[in-house]
């Protein structure tokens, strides 16, 4: 019997280094600006899949993402550090899609791999902060979910432990296959990309990539099938168009703020130990740290 | 976030030399590996992508975790228990990383599980590491033992050894004992061959044995009852699950603290002949001391690059008598000279690295195929021209890392001494690369032959000989002053054909010769990039002082002033 994890991952712009040009002056993201990668919460969900696939013979990491072409990269990243294979779902037509119309999209994709047993996903993707799509999808595959995953326990093909993190403290929880899985920032970070496989995956292309490319090298994907990525279009995961993209989003960005943090008058402490106890209770009770 | 290739362009300057395309060429052999492994390279081009994305994953394992684990390896050390070495935790981490990364035999060929790099980009990865730890560095580069495997065992050995780099073996390579430091030939731990087993045992003591407790070790032992010297030495690999080897202590170190240093007792450790007897010393370790010789020059040049960079930071930011000390000549002159050292000992290092890699892909293809007269005369010069140039490597580029670091942490002030900052940690690390593998003393006894020889003269009258652009004619023209004024002190200390004033000069002759070759070197570079013009000139400038210093010493030196250094016991 296979088993199959199948891994959520999204490209999103680098928004924790940003500078001067992250924003334009109408307040929208200078894209430009901010160099793609893959969204951190996603690359422990991914450590999360290849732990797990580490410990079960025979299972198979899947990687699926949802994005404009170049989102490949994405998938080739995944293989580096050790997914089997991946699918882009990509189409003019999910343009302007909330998190709705994405798990809906999503969650036809999964669909369409078939049966699986387990899909994780990172909690959340640092350009939208949401954390909905992992459980909206698994809503709609109507499986159970464990969200804020940090640690695998044990984990065999009946069954997985995981401990989650909870907002004051942990939770040690188990359950059944299928089930979803959100992974937490606190999870180990993703092992790294492997010299070898980078050679091996390195040239693995989607058709609209190759199309791009002006080097031509047909024997090669002939003769290593393994390199072409698949690209699913709304029609492939027979989705309802009007669901997907801005008809199908009922989420509408009203305005956007550019917030300019700026450094106020700074407070000045004496050296008795009380104060110090006072700023760390201030700074407690405003959730500021702790 | 950090990534310690990423955020150096000297690095991908250096990789991209032109002489590159014959090193891969002459590596991949018609790239005719891709036909058999999906991660062999389809040509040039793909190799050279491979190479750079292999090192950006390099210097984001160093940047991310090497780096910042040095301090608490550097604190916590490894632990002997139960005759075990146990590894600092971040030691352990960073060398699983490099291990799931799949960095260990990066040299070695596909079929051993190995990457088939050429030996420039994994001594650039040595330097990286060695940047982010250099006392780590010493652990991954004994990766080298695998090259050596390579190149002199059987076939069953290699089949036996050689992919379990891949998965993750640690090396060590036991030569020095307590009566043979410098002297390997002094080498006394006994190997026996027992006829009726067909088996080989050894018996003895190692000392200061890096990496002691490796999983696989290439041990230096006497084979042949009755002789004293070097040709009775014979190389060994002894397999750590034997668990015949005691280790008696781990030192305690001045620096890369990290390093496990260990004595270790062989007790009836059986072990396995390495290529021929006799040969042990005479080929095989001097080939292994000359890969260690080039490690010791990626790990000096990683130290400099760190001290550099922590004494520039420091700099930037100190502020006494209101602005930032950065904006001091005395301070701004140092840091730039450290900048200048340091473009120098690269552009060395990997000159270096290219001549090794380029015979020795020479040596793997005649193992395949007979080599045309005009390959195995290519082959000669490479390796002629290597065997030179490795002991000046070492020589200077440890000697540099030190100069270096004293002045990062002069930069840093007080705050220097303390252990407060990175800069300490450098400081003590950077010491011992003028001591193993050689000490600067053996470099200069393996290069002055390079001097009595003409070698070292016939490679920079190659270089002069170049075509340069005319806004490096200044410093060209320069280089040829200094040129005129070694032949000329060469001549004199010559002339009286008394070694011992020639061994007396030796190490100011060779810092001449290497001023020379360095020079030329980096404006090499500056005909590629502009950039490296500064670094050419101040380079130059210093180096024409300082030979001249040296040549007014040698040429006013009386034979009769010897007498006063010379010392009775």
């Amino acid at each position: 019997m296979s088993f199959k994890i199948v891994v959520l991952a999204k490209q999103v712009p680098d928004t924790r280094n940003v500078g001067k040009d992250a924003m334009k002056a109408d307040g929208t993201v200078n894209r430009a600006a901010l160099p793609a990668i893959f969204n951190p919460e996603d690359l422990n969900a991914l450590e999360f899949a290849l732990q797990v696939k580490d410990k079960i013979e025979g299972a198979e990491v899947i990687i699926l993402t949802m994005g404009p072409y170049r989102a490949a990269e994405i998938i080739r990243e995944a293989m580096y550090r050790g997914a089997d294979k991946g699918y882009l779902i990509t189409d003019r037509k999910f343009a302007g899609s909330d998190t709705l119309a994405t798990s809906y999209a999503i969650s036809l994709a999964v669909k369409k791999l078939g049966s699986f047993n387990l899909l994780v996903a990172g909690r959340q993707a640092i350009d939208g902060d949401t954390a909905q799509v992992g459980p909206q999808t698994a809503e709609k595959l109507g499986i159970p979910q464990i969200a804020y995953a940090e640690k695998l326990i044990e984990v065999n093909k009946e069954e997985i432990t995981i401990k989650r993190r909870i907002e004051r403290g942990v939770e040690t929880v188990s359950a059944k296959y299928p089930i979803a899985v959100t992974v937490h920032g606190s999870a180990d970070s993703c092992r790294p990309r492997n010299a070898k496989k980078l050679m091996q995956f390195k040239h693995s292309r989607t058709l609209t990539e190759l199309k791009n490319e002006e080097r031509e090298n047909a024997e090669l994907y002939k003769s290593r099938p393994y390199l072409m990525i698949e690209e699913w279009s709304v029609a492939d995961i027979k989705a309802d168009v009007e669901a997907l993209g801005l008809s199908g989003s009922p989420t509408k960005v009203k305005t956007i703020e550019n917030v300019v943090f700026q450094a106020k008058e700074s407070k000045s402490l004496g050296d008795s130990n009380q104060e110090v106890e006072d700023l760390m209770i201030e700074l407690i009770d405003g959730h500021i740290i702790g | 976030m950090a990534n310690y290739y990423n955020d150096n362009e000297n690095l991908n300057f250096h990789l991209n030399h032109p002489l590159m395309k014959k090193c891969v060429d002459l590596k991949e052999d018609n790239y005719k590996d891709a036909a058999h492994f999906d991660f062999a390279p389809l040509d040039f081009e793909d190799t050279m992508d491979t190479y750079n994305k292999t090192l950006e994953i390099v210097g984001e394992i160093c940047g991310d975790i090497i780096g910042p684990n040095a301090e608490s390896v550097d604190q916590e050390g490894p632990q002997l228990k139960d005759n075990e070495v146990i590894y600092a935790k971040g030691t352990s981490q960073n060398y699983k990383s490099l291990v799931d990364a799949g960095l260990i035999g990066m040299s070695l060929p596909r079929k051993y599980k190995g990457l088939n790099f050429s030996i420039v980009p994994y001594v650039m990865a040595a330097e990286i590491v060695s940047r982010a730890d250099a006392g780590f560095a010493n652990i991954w580069g004994l990766q080298d033992c695998a090259e050596t495997i390579h190149e002199f065992g059987d076939d069953a050995i290699k089949d036996e050894f050689l992919p379990r780099f891949f998965d993750g073996a640690t090396a060590a390579m036991d030569l020095t004992e307590p009566d043979a430091g410098s002297d390997l030939q002094a080498v006394m731990l006994k190997a026996s061959y027992n006829e009726e087993e067909d088996q080989w045992y050894l018996n003895g003591v190692k000392r200061f044995i890096t990496n002691g407790d490796a999983d696989i070790s290439l041990v230096l032992a006497r084979s042949e009852e009755g002789s004293s010297d070097g040709r009775g030495l014979s190389l060994f690999v002894y397999d750590r699950t034997e668990q015949k080897v005691v280790v008696r202590r781990i030192e305690n170190k001045m620096g890369i603290k990290g390093s496990p240093t260990c004595e270790l007792v062989f007790e009836n450790a059986p072990a396995k002949l390495v290529g021929n007897r006799r040969l042990g010393l005479i080929k095989y370790v001097m080939s292994l001391m000359n890969s260690a010789r080039l490690g010791v020059g990626a790990q000096s040049v990683g130290i400099a690059e760190a001290a550099y960079r922590e004494a520039l930071k420091y700099a930037k930011e100190r502020e006494q008598f209101g602005k930032a000390i950065i904006h001091y000549p005395a301070v701004y002159e140092m840091i730039t000279n450290m900048k200048v050292k340091t473009d120098g000992i690269r552009s060395l290092l990997y000159a270096t690295s290219r001549l090794v890699d380029i015979y020795k892909s020479y040596g793997f293809l005649s193992e395949g195929r007979s080599l045309t007269p005009e390959e195995r005369k290519d082959q000669k010069y490479y390796s002629r021209k290597a065997d030179m140039f490795t002991p000046l490597l070492k020589l200077i580029a440890s000697e540099y890392s030190n100069e270096i670091a004293y002045d990062a942490v002069q930069v840093h002030g007080g705050t220097g001494f303390m252990k407060d900052f990175p800069i300490e940690r450098i400081y003590r690390d950077a010491r011992i690369t003028t001591i193993y593998e050689g000490t600067s003393q053996l470099q200069v006894v393996a290069a002055i032959r390079g001097i009595g020889n003409g070698s070292y003269l016939k490679y920079i009258q190659e270089f002069e000989a170049q075509e340069y652009n005319e806004d490096l004619n200044t410093i060209k023209s320069r280089l040829i002053k200094m040129t005129e004024k070694f032949e000329k002190i060469v001549t004199i200390v010559e002339k009286d054909k008394m070694s011992e004033l020639w061994d007396f000069h030796a190490r100011r002759m060779v810092e001449m010769a290497a001023n020379i070759i360095i020079g030329y070197l980096l404006l090499d570079d500056a005909m590629r990039d502009m950039n490296y013009k500064k670094s050419a000139d101040i380079f130059t400038q210093k180096g024409m002082a300082q030979n001249e210093e040296k040549f007014n010493y040698m040429e006013n030196f009386d034979i009769k002033d010897l007498e006063h250094f010379q010392l009775s016991s």
